[in-house]
């Protein structure tokens, strides 16, 4: 498997393009320093004993009045702002990735379902896809969002969050994966190793998923990183819009959202470090996504 | 050509039924509308004597009837929150909305079209690839932080144009525009370059993939081939057949545009539609979030009428199917 991967055209192909290795070393350095939060992170933006108001407002240690304690300054409550953006970008990784995971397990599955058996069940998928790729994801989203808001007891609303925001961006992305699982299965659905699977009698199901499934993979590969970013970039909305998750326990949304009140005061580091960073990360995705795309699509070459 | 609009208009009223049903499910099953209407103190036989007088106890078909019976005469109901009629407070919020998303839709077509053609005309250029890379970048960049941008840029640093708000409007009749005083465009001009910017980036990929596969025709070739100058042959004979799917790509940018109008409005305190959606959302004003899903369902609806009736007689050969 290894040496068919380092034989392959992939490798060469990635290291000829500096700027998609360099986008890998972000996503690479981003997602690390995300999953090692609690372990790298200088101080715990959660436990409000790690904190004080005197060590507020200070600039990151390069500016005049940097303290070398807080590498990228501090906000307002005195929260080191390395340790925030680490913890929120773990939050907005896990939101984003089981989002991206619950889109791509029921997006695919009912695309492979939709092309394979065809007919009604194909009709009522792509009606739905249909409609609801006329309304954007962010409305989806915001909507879904609202109607839980209106669904779940007060009490509760706190601690599901982060369920709901994750449900609901999945729910608004799962469309692209249906639509291009269907199309691919389409095409392998008449070709010659499928017949001859159905002609030994083999179950539907099996077939789909032993199949047809890792035939078509390559483009869901591109749709799973586009939609990665999709989904980050959607979570930062929403949070920035104030109905995404809560200022205690911040994803970059929010602290992007709290670093707009320091806009006019010159406290510039509060916005724009988390902004940088989420930048950065979906910028860094979004172009593995487009070589991912180059390198699965040959005829683009 | 009459059966195809027949059809067409049969279909709409079918979709805007459906998004009045979605919009009366949430009103009807999302919280109790009583004890949104009424306070604690409220006596059970208050509540009850309530509920028969909004006829909350009628058959279900009957008040989805009533419900949309209210609609089309134009009666939204009321809001929650500000206890205001919802048609009144719809009403003083759509110049705004409607004056941002045209500017933006005008700026993505004006910069976004003829720089689709120049990256298809010249695929290697140097110029093409920076454009390319970024546009890559503008996708990457949520909307959002395009408008902070912005205002940090020409509001704080620069100091040259307002943060916030309309800015000088001036009435007519109902609608309140800030198109015709230089203080309104100067509030107007931020929000709507960062409404435009995604915008931009889907008109020119989809404008350059289009006329590069209508440069790849047989057709195109064979004049090549007969020695047609490259100037007629890529702005004439190419480009009118490039421009077809541009109406679609209007058509379906106005969506995106309302989505994003509600960001960009949160950015800057615009008081269109998409914030007080917003608004609805954070304080459970089921009404309003209904009622703001059917009024756009509807431009939606009028929209995509109006690409189809452009289609009829933009293209020949479907009015030649459709009479056969």
């Amino acid at each position: 498997m290894l040496a068919a991967f380092l034989r392959s055209d992939f490798l060469y192909l990635f290291v000829r393009r500096p700027m998609v290795v360099a986008a890998f070393a972000v996503t690479l350095a981003v997602v690390g320093g995300a999953v090692l939060a609690p372990w790298i992170a200088p101080t715990n933006p959660y436990d409000l004993a790690s904190f004080s108001l005197i060590d507020g407002l200070k600039p990151p240690v390069w500016a005049a009045g940097g303290d070398p304690r807080f590498l990228l300054g501090t906000d307002d409550q005195g929260r080191d702002m390395v340790s925030s953006i680490l913890y929120g970008a773990r939050l907005s990784l896990v939101i984003g990735v089981s989002a991206m995971a619950i889109a791509s397990v029921l997006g695919v599955g009912l695309g492979l379902a939709a092309g394979y058996f065809g007919g009604r069940l194909d009709a009522l998928v792509m009606r739905i896809a249909d409609i609801q790729l006329a309304l954007p994801a962010i409305l989806t989203a915001l909507l879904i969002d609202g109607v839980s808001r209106g669904i779940l007891p007060p009490s509760a609303q706190q601690d599901l969050r982060v369920f709901v925001l994750i449900l609901a961006i999945a729910l608004s992305l799962w469309v692209n994966f249906a639509r291009t699982a269907r199309a691919s299965t389409f095409v392998e659905r008449n070709r010659e190793y499928v017949q001859a699977a159905i002609i030994m009698g083999q179950h539907p199901l099996r077939i789909m998923a032993v199949h047809i499934l890792p035939n078509i993979l390559g483009p869901l590969l591109v749709i799973m990183t586009v939609d990665l970013a999709a989904a980050i970039l959607l979570e930062a909305t929403l949070s920035f819009l104030g109905i995404g998750l809560p200022a205690s326990s911040p994803s970059l949304g929010t602290l992007i959202r709290i670093g707009m009140q320091f806009l006019l005061s010159g406290e510039w580091w509060i916005l724009w470090m988390p902004t940088a960073f989420l930048v950065a990360l979906v910028v860094a995705i979004n172009v593995l996504g487009d070589f991912l795309r180059d390198v699965f699509n040959p005829r683009l070459r | 050509m009459t059966y195809f609009i027949l059809k067409r208009l049969v279909q709409s009223v079918f979709v805007m039924l459906a998004v009045a049903f979605l919009a009366f499910a949430l009103f009807r099953f999302v919280g109790d509308p009583i004890s949104q209407m009424t306070g604690v103190e409220t006596a059970v036989e208050d509540r009850e004597r309530l509920r028969e007088e909004l006829g909350l106890n009628d058959p279900f078909v009957v008040q989805f009837a009533r419900f949309t019976g209210d609609l089309v005469r134009g009666d939204f109901g009321y809001s929650y929150r500000t206890r205001q009629p919802i048609g009144e407070m719809l009403l003083s919020r759509i110049p705004a909305t409607l004056e941002l998303g045209t500017v933006a839709l005008l700026i993505s077509l004006i910069v976004g079209i003829p720089a689709g053609i120049y990256t298809a005309l010249r695929p290697r250029g140097a110029i093409t690839q920076s454009i390319l890379i970024a546009t890559l970048v503008g996708v990457s960049i949520p909307t959002f932080v395009i408008g902070i941008f912005l205002i940090f840029l020409f509001g704080v640093y620069l100091g040259w144009l307002p943060t916030f708000g309309r800015g000088g409007t001036v009435q007519i009749g109902w609608w309140r525009s800030s198109l015709f005083t230089l203080d309104g465009w100067r509030a107007l001009i931020l929000p709507a370059i960062t409404l435009g910017v995604y915008q931009l980036t889907l008109t020119m990929r989809l404008v350059r993939a289009e006329m590069m596969e209508v440069m790849r025709t047989d057709y195109i070739r064979f004049a090549a081939a007969r020695g047609v100058p490259w100037r007629s042959l890529h702005y004439r004979h190419a480009l009118g057949n490039t421009m077809i799917p541009v109406i679609t790509i209007i058509g379906l940018q106005f969506g995106g545009v309302i989505a994003f109008s509600i960001v960009t409005e949160s950015v800057f305190q615009w008081p269109g539609m998409g914030l007080l959606f917003l608004e609805s959302i954070r304080f459970v004003d089921i009404p309003v979030m209904g009622v703001y899903l059917v009024v756009i369902a509807f431009f939606f609806v009028l929209i995509n009428l109006i690409v189809d009736m452009l289609y009829l007689a933009i293209d020949p050969r479907l009015r030649v199917r459709e009479a056969a």
